[in-house]
């Protein structure tokens, strides 16, 4: 009998809990895995235009929506920079878009992002998605933001979205490199095995 | 050069003498302010679901997930005090759920909440496996701050923005209704 009633109360929390499921109001547009990611021209911190269609000899790409502004994003400037040091010879080179608003976060506009990465001595190109539509089409909500592309016939493929690793305080302490483990995946052919994270980042300046 | 020497003295003994007499005046603030004393928490996610889940069931919980560093959140911070002292009687409470890096609570974070005076309860989660936590908070959250649920046993609704007053009021009614 008691048994009943126990199953009574869960079954009626249960039907509670759904009759008023979690609505919300984020969006859910951008890619999804498997969704062909958009080229783009866009202005480097060089003045040179960049497009994905310009890297002729790469596997893929390390497209990461960052700042200058954000701890977040400061947090993994070495890690970026790591990331291309280690990937771009094997065909994943980092793409770095900035895509804040400048006359809300004027720390992000162009002659601080050269300043930034001279100071960095950044590798890879940073750019200014200046029309802010790059990054909606991406989905893009946060710095840093990270999408692997994986070039294939029909375009260039998301595979993985979402964060770098599982610790942004600190580098040595980071147990799973959720974006060197997918680029390595795709280099060997395998499935992306963790293709989607969740991390705390700095709201996109519109 | 002897009278360089004296110089210098008398600058440094200055300024060593107001040094402490702002340590002096900031402990005297000390006292007011509840987040300058020791006891402002800090929590992995664990300790953090107590917040989640409503403690008292009759109450509306509205919780703000914000940042030092993170300007929209700061600008928005006032809304959230209002809302807290207007429905104080009508069973709400506002927490403040600070993500602020823990390097800089003492240096960004106390100041700020003594600045600024603060009367919600402030609590600072620490937890850096945000993969596991973010998605129980809300599934759709991509990790965006400034970040806001609000809930009550009869429902809960999640918001990936900012607010101004107006717009969060509005949302708070929809909790108070029934």
């Amino acid at each position: 009998m008691k048994k009943i009633f126990k199953l009574t109360l869960v079954l009626v929390v249960i039907i509670t809990v759904s009759a008023f499921t979690t609505k919300t109001n984020s969006t859910d547009s951008g890619y999804k895995i498997g969704d062909v990611a958009t080229d783009f021209e866009l202005e480097n911190i060089d003045g040179n235009v960049v497009s994905l269609s310009d890297f002729e000899d790469a596997k893929g790409f390390i497209v990461v929506f960052t700042c200058n502004t954000c701890p977040y994003a400061v947090a993994y400037e070495d890690r970026v920079q790591g990331l291309n040091k280690k990937y771009a010879d094997l065909g994943y080179p980092v793409i770095a878009i900035m895509p804040n608003n400048t006359t809300v976060k004027p720390g992000d506009n162009m002659e601080a992002m050269k300043t930034r990465a001279k100071e960095k001595g950044f590798t890879f190109p940073y750019l200014m998605d200046a029309g802010q539509d790059i990054y909606p089409q991406y989905g893009a909500t946060k710095t840093p933001h990270v999408y692997v592309l994986q070039k294939e016939q029909k375009g260039n493929v998301v595979k993985y979205i979402g964060a770098i690793d599982d610790n942004y305080q600190d580098a040595n302490a980071v147990k799973t490199k959720y974006v060197e483990d997918a680029v390595d995946a795709l280099l060997n052919n395998k499935e992306v095995k963790i293709n989607e994270t969740k991390a705390i980042g700095c709201s996109i300046k519109v | 050069m002897k009278h360089l020497f004296l110089i210098l003295t008398f600058t440094f003994f200055g300024f060593g003498n107001q040094y402490i007499s702002l340590l002096n005046s900031n402990q005297i603030k000390i006292v007011d302010a509840p987040y300058l004393k020791q006891d402002l928490k800090i929590v992995d996610f664990d300790g953090l679901e107590q917040y989640l889940a409503a403690k008292d069931k009759s109450k509306t919980y509205v919780i703000n997930f914000w940042a030092t560093w993170c300007a929209p959140c700061v600008k928005e911070l006032p809304y959230f005090e209002q809302l807290n002292t207007t429905y104080a009687d009508k069973k709400v409470e506002v927490i403040l759920v600070s993500l602020d890096f823990p390097k800089q609570i003492e240096s960004k974070l106390k100041p700020f909440l003594l600045k600024n005076k603060l009367k919600s309860e402030v609590v600072v989660l620490n937890d850096v496996d945000a993969n596991t936590w973010i998605p129980k908070v809300d599934k759709n959250w991509s990790g965006a701050i400034p970040a806001t649920l609000i809930y009550n046993t009869q429902k809960t609704v999640f918001y990936e923005q900012s607010f101004d007053y107006i717009a969060l009021e509005t949302e708070l009614k929809q909790f108070l209704k029934q």
